[in-house]
């Protein structure tokens, strides 16, 4: 059981989280991730990435978009409510070290994670360019944060209702023509966005880490639902990842993957819609 | 092997027909010569009609009535030699217990039986005992087919389940306290048998497990219709009443690594239970396309995180029509068996050898059979073929001779070149065996490991690390529940010897 210590709404349907978790949190390094669950019976395990954490006060945090049933549910609990089932940290660290000039983009909710490799990125004596894409204003998150440690923040909107109206993808192009051209980019995001990065920065041969967040089970190697296509190699995202090249990684083929129980969810779904709708007639007939 | 014959009767029906058997046999009031034993007829074990059965998820076998058992246990001729002992990985006094039984003591028979092993009532269900204890029996030779020989493991359940029934089950004694603290990594079979030995002797012991529930393959690989996993509960509760700490959501190389345990944790000792834990794939075209799965993936989903309750899980499980299973271990057939259960059209396995070479256990084949599994042998996939969403919808395969016997002892197969044809399928469960857990070892400098992971002991199960020892499938390789046990046993022995010479 781990307790939720503070709960903040960030957008529409993104929140933050800080959850008790101490050895978690001396534990973890950037790029790592936990799997938690709500309940021990029937409930899904869903792996979520750690977006900082506070050794000092034993606490992770977490920051999760409401979009399946288990996030759903995340998002309706409150400060002193417990997370049944949290463990980690899981996954390989990010290696981090100076690399020169080091591009971080991070596309919606792949901002979180992303928060801790610049932070660990900049310690290690990089020059740090922070990009930050949403669809609008309202969905930037953690802006204050990264503005605080990068050399250069540029921030893109799909809508253009706040910085640059381009997808991310624009500045990076433009960031790999400069000379010197950047020595490593990591793109976190919707493995689109995640897709269109890799091949941004091929042509200009900037190394590029991709982190991959797949469907998983057990996060230990044990079920293999995560495993990913890698340069015609089969790795799982869990023991192997969750950091690839990502200008080998098969992105087609994640996608699809990741799409594998959507009629399932959808049912799910809809049973939940039907029975929010009940309770909101119930209410008003009262 | 014959598989005729299985589940012609009902339960009541065999109860009755025993009864009937035992009266007969007992009216004549005379000792019984091993003339009168051998022709006593073996004992069929009742089960669920398979028509019922793969509309539930409960237990196939039902367990023998007190007069099957009995009947079965007056098989046993008690031959000097008792070669069954020497097939039984841990050395179990088995004409000792069946002897016990056959005078109704069930309480000396389970005593004399957990003198040597933790879990019977999880043993005499899953182990195969076909090719261990039974496989040697002297009545199966006298009768000239193994299938004949005395019942060991059922009978094993028995006294186990009426153990359990009666709430005869007690709490081992455990020692004064010394003070001293043991990590166990891993709950499955192995490390449950460490942590009951070694908590037996007064050291403190934790379990750390990754899961969010303690029992390892015991509980996400084991379906319920073949092991219960209230059974699994009431062994952990036991240990817990031994005051046994678990520890869940906790993974060693992860969460801490296995040398802090030790450096900085307290541990005396520490044991490497880890099991088999990755799955293999076959490494061919198309493995990666929606709709194939590891049999862990597909059989964790449905046992651990009960996906096949669909009406209260939330973990998702994929919705099949038509499913093929590769491989022709029991995990295979646990694979095949849960397809059915969740509604699948048609099943098939897909094995590259002869049933005669399937390693699961003769029961599950049998099982797998009369739920109306198909069996292909001979046959192999080659690739799998998707269609524009990515999902699998064919698979090619090849057909396959038997050739010479490879290093297994098992005869080799070897392809037939042009013999492939495609079959359609939107889901294939790989279940052709597992590697080792690289996860402690990715994490821990100076653990020794072979080439394929597995972990590198000594004679008293102690790895190249002090104090570190190791045992169950990380060291073995996927083996079974009562290999593991007796590793186990033979770490808690050196781990309680080692901390014994020590204030």
């Amino acid at each position: 059981m781990n307790k939720i210590l503070s709960r903040r709404q960030l957008s529409e349907n993104v929140y933050m989280m800080q959850v008790e978790a101490p050895l978690i949190s001396s534990e973890r390094r950037p790029g790592q991730f936990i799997i938690l669950s709500l309940s021990d019976d029937y409930a899904e395990r869903i792996p979520l990435t750690i977006a900082d954490a506070d050794p000092a006060k034993g606490s992770i945090t977490i920051i999760f978009q409401a979009v399946g049933k288990t996030t759903k549910d995340l998002s309706r609990l409150n400060v002193g409510d417990s997370i049944a089932n949290l463990v980690g940290p899981l996954g390989n660290p990010t290696h981090i070290e100076k690399f020169g000039t080091v591009v971080c983009v991070g596309g919606g909710i792949g901002v979180a994670p992303m928060h801790p490799i610049a932070q660990g990125m900049k310690k290690a004596g990089n020059k740090l360019i922070v990009i930050i894409g949403a669809r609008s204003k309202d969905l930037v998150i953690l802006e204050d944060e990264m503005r605080a440690i990068a050399d250069e923040l540029i921030i893109c909107t799909d809508d253009g209702s706040y910085g640059r109206k381009a997808l991310v993808t624009e500045p990076l192009k433009e960031l790999c023509e400069r000379n010197p051209k950047p020595d490593l980019a990591v793109a976190i995001g919707p493995p689109i966005m995640m897709k269109f990065c890799a091949s941004t920065t091929r042509p200009y041969n900037v190394h590029t880490l991709v982190s991959l967040n797949t469907i998983m089970v057990d996060g230990t190697g044990m079920c293999g639902g995560c495993r990913v296509t890698v340069g015609k190699e089969t790795k799982f995202v869990c023991v192997d990842g969750p950091e690839f090249d990502g200008h080998l990684v098969d992105f087609d083929n994640m996608m699809k993957r990741l799409n594998s129980y959507k009629m399932q969810e959808k049912h799910i779904d809809e049973k939940e819609c039907k029975l929010d709708s009940e309770i909101e007639k119930a209410r008003t007939h009262q | 092997m014959s598989t005729e014959g299985h589940v012609q009767h009902t339960p009541e029906e065999l109860a009755d027909l025993a009864k009937k058997q035992l009266a007969s046999l007992l009216s004549k009031n005379e000792p019984l010569k091993p003339k009168d034993r051998l022709a006593i007829p073996p004992q069929e074990m009742p089960a669920q009609a398979p028509k019922a059965r793969i509309g539930n998820m409960s237990e196939v076998a039902l367990g023998y009535s007190a007069e099957q058992a009995k009947l079965e246990s007056l098989r046993c001729i008690q031959c000097k030699n008792a070669p069954c002992i020497e097939g039984c990985p841990v050395i179990i006094d088995i004409p000792g217990f069946v002897k016990a039984i056959a005078e109704d003591d069930y309480q000396k028979a389970i005593d004399i039986i957990k003198r040597n092993s933790l879990l019977p009532a999880v043993c005499g269900r899953v182990c195969p005992q076909e090719t261990q204890c039974q496989e040697k029996c002297t009545v199966g030779k006298s009768l000239k087919d193994a299938e004949k020989s005395v019942s060991i493991g059922r009978l094993e359940r028995f006294v186990a389940d009426w153990e359990r029934e009666n709430g005869k089950m007690k709490t081992p004694e455990v020692k004064p306290d010394t003070g001293k603290k043991v990590a166990v990594i891993g709950s499955g079979p192995a490390s449950l048998v460490v942590a009951a030995d070694v908590r037996r002797e007064g050291h403190a012991v934790t379990i750390f497990e990754a899961f969010h529930k303690p029992g390892g393959v015991m509980i996400y690989g084991i379906p319920e219709f073949r092991l219960p996993k209230k059974i699994v509960q009431m062994e952990i509760d036991t240990l817990t009443a031994m005051g046994v700490e678990i520890k869940t959501n906790f993974v060693i190389g992860r969460t801490r690594k296995l040398r802090d345990l030790i450096d900085k944790d307290g541990f005396r000792a520490v044991f490497v239970g880890t099991g088999a834990g990755l799955p293999k794939f076959m490494n061919i075209e198309g493995e990666n396309l929606v709709g194939v799965f590891s049999a862990n993936e597909y059989l964790t989903r449905s046992n651990l995180m009960k996906a096949y309750d669909k009406e209260r899980a939330h973990t998702p499980i994929y919705a099949s029509k038509k499913v093929a299973v590769l491989g022709g271990g029991n995990v295979a057939m646990d694979s095949a068996r849960t397809a059915v259960r969740l509604g699948a059209e048609e099943v098939h396995i897909i094995y590259r050898r002869t049933e005669k070479e399937m390693p699961a256990r003769i029961e599950e084949i049998a099982h797998a059979k009369e739920e109306g599994v198909i069996f292909h042998i001979l046959e192999n996939a080659k690739r799998f073929i998707g269609n524009e969403y990515g999902c699998v919808t064919q698979v090619e395969c090849l057909r396959y001779e038997l050739g010479e016997p490879d290093s297994s002892g098992r005869r080799r197969p070897v392809e037939i070149k042009g013999s492939e044809f495609i079959m359609d399928f939107d889901t294939v469960i790989v279940a052709i065996g597992n590697d080792s857990n690289p996860l402690i070892k990715q994490t821990t400098n100076g653990l020794n490991t072979t080439k394929w992971g597995n972990i590198i002991v000594d004679e008293t199960q102690k790895t190249s690390i002090d104090r570190v020892f190791a045992g169950g499938d990380i060291v073995l390789g996927a083996a079974t529940v009562i290999l593991a046990m007796g590793e186990g046993r033979r770490a808690a022995k050196s781990i309680n010897e080692l901390l014994a010479n020590e204030k």
